[in-house]
């Protein structure tokens, strides 16, 4: 579903001060995956994930997801793109702040065009899938708890059933606890629903509950393994409440 | 995005943040009022004036003796420049085409007495033409006829205000009829008292004591000089009155024996000419008052730029957001003008109705009648949307250019 072909990415490409991000990466991943894509600052990640939720296209090589090539798109066809195939979920959260719950995850289908009786119960629909009951639909989105405001985060990118959910370093502003209940919510959504889930991280005991991790280093890929015994986020987060 | 889904974030966006938002609508409102009420005020101005030198009379050409322009018949001897005008003059003017009336006119100030009371008014000896040519209307009695000037009759017709000084604060003008005045120790019978008309920028008509000119000529011009004050010609419609302004200047000027106009012991004055003098006064001022309320129009839209490029700056994460979950420039442009348009709008037209209220509450004091026009409501309208069009327009685009990483990625 994903194709990434001889990608190469350079800033101020003509400059002295030319910047290889990405060296002639290749790798593909099916639908269904649940990836995570590891390195340390500076190794090409951001890059890379810039390119993977078509917020930046390529110097060279060729990108297709789900059938198409997107790397020599306009911004307006890859905004297209983000809307219909793509979910994103932050480190930071960016939730529209006093704003209620459902409005946030009705966002991303304002753009879509959906109609106003639809956007409701797709909103209520993927915030259940992510784990949020009803009692917290009318919250404001700053009087939620981290965990709940990236679950909301991740209803959001789930909204518009995209082709593949993009999370940039999701747990990064989250303690131990919530950090496992929202790697549950997608482990979760990947064998439950299926969906295609590439997680973008440097702390390789969070990159262990992926199927396959992808190391880079450098703008270039050192490892690519599948893990045949993920970490289970569910049942470490019942461990850990017994525990305490 | 649809427009009522425009529409809702342009209102959740501004209600996000009411005291901004309502400072900044603030100066627009200031800004439109003072359009609409400044203007109202002039144009209330203007047409106060000129309806005025309106009342007057209609199609009215004044002719005055030249040089000094000394209006009177003094006791000295002397014939200073301000003696040209005549019987004879007035009657030739009568014969010129399209002038439909006319009335020379005798005034000096004199001692006005009955039973005891007194004042100091005008005495105007004039035709009977003057009622019609100078707009007045009587109330009680009846006016001059030209047979009580042949007859020289001791006859006077009077303003209301005469009425008022001599029997009393309390007399109406019934009370006057048929009463005798002393003018000048000359005794005159009142009858006729004419409608209160107000003071009209030249002479006041309600403090007139007017008697039949002939009257006038034999009793108050000293020894039987047949001298006027001044010619009053009624021309048949408007456009004829440049026609006969040019006519009776060359019919006085042969008959004077001047050849050189800028001689002329005699000079005219054109009602027309005194409208549009004073409206082109009363228009300037006008525009004036508009451009100083323009400026703050402004200011204040330089308020709603700064506000729309303060809130682009704080509102940065959201806009990567909104890009990255698949907003496209239109989208993001669209949100921040049409939030500039709002504020604009909102301004506007809470301006308008104060500029109205202002408009109405001068109107209320008496000063002058403030009048709103279509037009300063509809270029106010038409200038809050321009401004927020132009003034949200560079903050909307420096939205709608953001790269999307760069945005998500502030702090």
């Amino acid at each position: 579903m994903i194709e990434f072909s001889h990608i190469t990415k350079t800033y101020n490409s003509d400059t002295p001060e030319a910047y290889t991000a990405l060296n002639n990466i290749s790798f593909s991943i099916d639908e269904g995956e649940f990836v995570a894509i590891m390195g340390p600052s500076g190794s090409g990640k951001s890059t890379l994930m810039h390119i993977l939720g078509c917020l930046d296209t390529p110097t060279s090589g060729t990108y297709t997801l789900d059938g198409k090539d997107v790397s020599t798109m306009s911004d307006d066809e890859l905004a297209d793109i983000r809307k219909d195939k793509i979910g994103f979920v932050f480190q930071s959260f960016n939730l529209l702040s006093r704003t209620t719950v459902l409005r946030n995850v009705m966002l991303p289908l304002v753009y879509a065009g959906v109609p106003l009786e639809e956007r409701h119960a797709r909103a209520t629909a993927s915030l259940i899938a992510a784990g949020l009951t009803e009692s917290h639909f009318y919250h404001l989105s700053n009087q939620l708890s981290g965990g709940q405001i990236q679950r909301v985060a991740i209803a959001r990118a789930l909204v518009n059933d995209p082709a593949l959910i993009l999370a940039d370093e999701p747990t990064g502003n989250l303690d131990s606890r919530t950090s496992l209940v929202v790697l549950g919510t997608l482990q979760k959504l990947n064998r439950e629903h299926g969906r295609t889930i590439i997680l973008i991280t440097h702390e390789p005991d969070i990159a262990e509950h992926a199927n396959r991790i992808i190391r880079i280093r450098d703008g270039e890929i050192v490892s690519d393994e599948k893990s045949r015994s993920p970490r289970d986020a569910i049942g470490e987060t019942k461990l850990y409440d017994n525990a305490v | 995005m649809r427009n009522r889904d425009l529409i809702d974030e342009t209102y959740a966006a501004l209600s996000a943040n009411k005291v901004r938002s309502s400072l900044t609508v603030l100066g627009i409102v200031i800004g439109i009022a003072s359009v609409i009420a400044l203007t109202a005020i002039g144009q209330g101005a203007q047409s106060s004036i000129q309806s005025s030198i309106q009342s007057i009379g209609s199609n009215l050409i004044e002719v005055m003796p030249g040089a000094s322009r000394q209006i009177g018949f003094g006791v000295s001897g002397g014939r200073g420049t301000a003696r040209s005008l005549t019987v004879a003059d007035e009657n030739a003017i009568a014969q010129v085409a399209n002038v439909a009336a006319v009335s020379g006119e005798l005034s000096s100030r004199y001692q006005v007495a009955a039973s005891g009371a007194n004042t100091n008014t005008t005495v105007d000896g004039v035709d009977a033409a003057y009622l019609t040519i100078r707009n007045l209307v009587i109330d009680q009695g009846s006016f001059i006829t030209d047979n009580q000037s042949t007859s020289l009759a001791k006859v006077a017709v009077v303003g209301p205000t005469v009425v008022t000084d001599i029997f009393g604060t309390n007399a109406v003008a019934s009370d006057a009829l048929g009463q005798t005045v002393r003018i000048n120790n000359i005794l005159f019978t009142i009858i006729g008292v004419t409608k209160t008309k107000g003071a009209s920028g030249i002479g006041n008509t309600d403090t007139t004591v007017f008697i039949p000119i002939g009257t006038a000529m034999q009793y108050f011009a000293g020894n039987g000089n047949a001298y006027l004050s001044n010619i009053d010609i009624q021309a048949t419609t408007q456009g004829d009155m440049t026609q006969v302004q040019n006519d009776v200047t060359a019919l006085l000027m042969a008959r004077h024996n001047i050849s050189d106009p800028t001689k002329a012991d005699f000079s005219i004055l054109n009602q027309t000419d005194l409208v549009s003098a004073a409206s082109s006064v009363t228009s300037t001022l006008t525009t004036l008052l508009a451009a100083v309320a323009g400026i703050s129009l402004i200011v204040g839209g330089i308020g709603i730029m700064n506000m729309m490029l303060t809130t682009v700056t704080e509102r940065m994460r959201e806009i990567g957001l909104r890009k990255a979950i698949g907003a496209t420039k239109k989208d993001i442009n669209n949100q921040f003008l049409s939030e500039a348009i709002a504020l604009t709008f909102i301004g506007g037209g809470i301006g308008i109705a104060l500029g109205w209220g202002i408009s109405f509450a001068v109107t209320l004091t008496g000063l002058l009648t403030a009048q709103v026009t279509l037009s300063s409501v509809l270029l106010a309208f038409g200038v809050s949307a321009g401004i927020g069009i132009i003034f949200g327009w560079y903050p909307a685009r420096r939205a709608a250019n953001l790269n999307p990483i760069d945005a998500l990625r502030y702090e």
